[in-house]
């Protein structure tokens, strides 16, 4: 390691603490700090280019013209209005408006799932798996099924929902229906049903992580203290683990607002949502629409976010 | 009230680790559990408190053995290690936890917890997380937490052993003026001899998942039973006689010189301590076994003739002060 790097590290740390009078600044404190901003440059270069620029020029594209066949950049609010348009009649919801509450809907179903299993797994692997070695390793097999491509897991399940599928021909085979159940494949509950599969894993990981830094001791400490399994659930875990709930939440509600091709392939092509919307808009080269539409889902996530974060302060809590 | 251990006993696997103890600690007694890492002293204290299972035996708990009963239903609670305080919680809600848990209304817990708080004098500190004290002030509130529920045992898991000095000595009083104060029964595992003496009315030395001796202070140092206990307590030189009997003697009643006695064996100087009121002086003597000896000597006398390193002095004892231990 060369002297540079070495004396770079402190300044890297120093910095933000450091009093905002610049005039005294020594020849040697202003290289540290040229240093630590070189040392933060390349994180930050792939921030902008993969990040910062493709939002701003979605930004962008959300103000420009288009019609049949071209897209005139200028600037004009008219996408906006198209989003909402028919929203401000009190007659009937509107299309974006029915599409919000839809995706909503799957949003909610999903999370609320998710939590409950994501918490069940957490819970067991973290508090009554005792060896180590074991912890992990049930840890790595609920990571399996990442092993193979999303598409090709909801896939996986078309055969088995169908109206000739597994489970009708199970269901059917032991007398228990007389006629296949329909609403299997192609419904909101085989749209839940794979999210769910594909974002479980999603809550697990950090309410494990969280669930793993609670003190053993506390546990004790409660059942001292007189507190049932389910008390010291409910007062001891649940509290302790709220930033990996958080965190999770955040993941899966992302995942599942920004959707396309789950709604897709599950719903049969016949389900609404937002990231559907701006799918077929794109594919349509109605770019500026899409932009517009891609901007209010951002803001609408962000606003979810936000609301998640008043709940429970992450910053406070890591 | 009364603790009564019935050749208790825990094992994990093939090993044991307390092993058959028979112990009577009476009613409003201050007893520790004193022994190096690893003799079964925090799992004696734990199958008492309900957090271990009991291989055998039987722990009995004022008039009835409590088997598999709950901390709460022994009466017994819990200060631990590390104070295991909720780090979520103030320092109020930790108090008023366990009244919580019983469904104690919000207005007399937080009342309560506040008077607890008030006898271990942290009502000022109550709206504080943890993580905002002090380890001292940590203490006060996991003390105040375990005797919010009024057990009739009070169980310390090592509990001065994260303190500094300083502050260990300050709540070593402050514990046995609770105790004194409230008339409970406290059992306190300690690896500190120094911090058994000075609290309990009732030391149990135990090495090896056994108990070697459970006596008072005074009769623990007076009259060590084994060569383990007269080394653990310290303060004690453990001698084998010629006719391989084992004595302990205090370091403070060794003899140098001319006062050696008639037992006096030339012992080469190997250590000199000087420690304010007296100085510790090690020696190496053939005759008396194979261990290190220390003669404590008042700091006048040794002024009087101080000891060079190396030198070779007779070193002795008073008769009356040597103790027979048992095999």
């Amino acid at each position: 390691m060369t002297d540079t790097a070495l004396s770079a590290m402190p300044a890297a740390v120093n910095v933000p603490a450091a009093p905002a009078s610049t005039t005294s600044l020594t020849a040697k404190t202003r290289r540290r700090r040229a240093l630590a901003y070189l040392q933060a440059a390349p994180m930050a270069l792939v921030f902008a280019v993969f990040f910062l620029v493709p939002l701003l020029l979605t930004l962008i594209v959300s103000f420009w013209e288009y019609n049949e066949y071209e897209i005139i950049p200028s600037f004009t609010v008219q996408n906006y209005f198209d989003v909402f348009e028919g929203c401000f009649s009190p007659a009937e919801a509107c299309t974006t408006v029915r599409t919000y509450v839809s995706t909503l809907k799957f949003c909610v179903l999903t999370w609320a799932c998710t939590l409950v299993i994501g918490f069940t797994v957490a819970y067991f692997v973290a508090f009554h798996v005792r060896s180590r070695t074991m912890q992990m390793a049930l840890f790595l097999v609920c990571t399996i099924p990442f092993w193979t491509s999303n598409v090709i897991r909801m896939i996986s399940w078309i055969p088995l929902l169908g109206r000739n599928g597994l489970v009708n021909y199970t269901l059917m085979g032991l007398g228990l229906i007389k006629a296949p159940i329909e609403g299997l494949l192609y419904s909101d509950f085989s749209v839940v049903l794979a999210f769910v599969h594909l974002n479980t894993v999603f809550m697990i990981v950090p309410i494990f992580n969280s669930m793993a830094r609670i003190d053993r001791s506390l546990i004790e400490a409660a059942y001292d203290a007189g507190a049932t399994g389910w008390q010291t659930l409910w007062n001891v875990v649940v509290p302790l683990a709220k930033p990996g709930i958080a965190i999770g939440s955040i993941f899966v509600v992302t995942l599942v607002m920004g959707d396309f091709v789950t709604v897709g392939v599950m719903g049969g092509q016949q389900i609404a949502s937002v990231g559907k919307v701006i799918q077929v808009q794109m594919s349509a080269l109605q770019l500026p629409a899409a932009a517009a539409n891609a901007v209010i889902l951002l803001g609408a996530v962000m606003l979810m976010i936000v609301a998640m974060t008043r709940l429970i302060d992450l910053r406070k809590e890591l | 009230m009364d603790v009564e251990l019935i050749s208790l006993t825990k094992r994990y696997g093939n090993t044991v680790a307390v092993d058959g103890i028979d112990l009577k600690v009476r009613s409003g007694a201050y007893c520790c559990l004193l022994g190096p890492s690893g003799c079964g002293k925090t799992t004696t204290l734990r199958m008492i408190g309900g957090h271990e299972t009991v291989s055998s035996g039987d722990v009995v708990i004022g008039p009835r053995a409590v088997g598999d009963a709950t901390p709460a239903e022994r009466g017994t609670a819990m200060m631990f290690q590390s104070y295991a305080l909720f780090p979520h919680l103030n320092c109020r809600d930790n108090v008023a936890f366990s009244l919580r848990m019983r469904g104690v209304g919000k207005a007399e817990r937080r009342a309560k917890a506040l008077a607890m708080l008030d006898l271990v004098q942290m009502a000022h500190l109550a709206e504080r997380l943890p993580a905002q004290l002090s380890g001292g002030q940590q203490q006060r509130v996991a003390l105040a937490r375990a005797l919010v529920t009024g057990p009739k045992v009070l169980l310390l898991d090592e509990p001065l052993s994260a303190l500094d000095p300083f502050l260990r000595v300050r709540m070593r009083t402050e514990l046995k003026r609770i105790q004194a104060e409230l008339g409970l029964t406290f059992i306190h595992v300690t690896h500190s001899q120094e911090e058994a003496m000075a609290l309990s009315d009732l030391v149990v030395v135990m090495n090896g998942g056994r108990i070697e001796q459970a006596a008072d202070p005074r009769t623990v140092f007076e009259r060590p039973a084994t060569a383990f206990v007269a080394r653990f307590i310290g303060g004690h030189n453990v001698i084998r006689l010629p006719d391989s009997t084992e004595i302990a003697v205090r370091a403070d009643r060794m003899r140098l010189g001319l006062q050696a006695g008639p037992e006096a064996v030339p012992a080469r100087v190997v250590s000199v301590e000087y420690q304010g009121t007296s100085v510790h002086v090690g020696f190496e003597a053939d005759g008396l076994g194979a261990t290190a000896l220390t003669a404590i000597l008042d700091d006048a006398a040794y002024a009087g003739r101080p000891l060079a390193l190396g030198e070779t002095v007779p070193l002795g004892w008073d008769a009356a002060a040597a103790h027979r231990l048992s095999a």
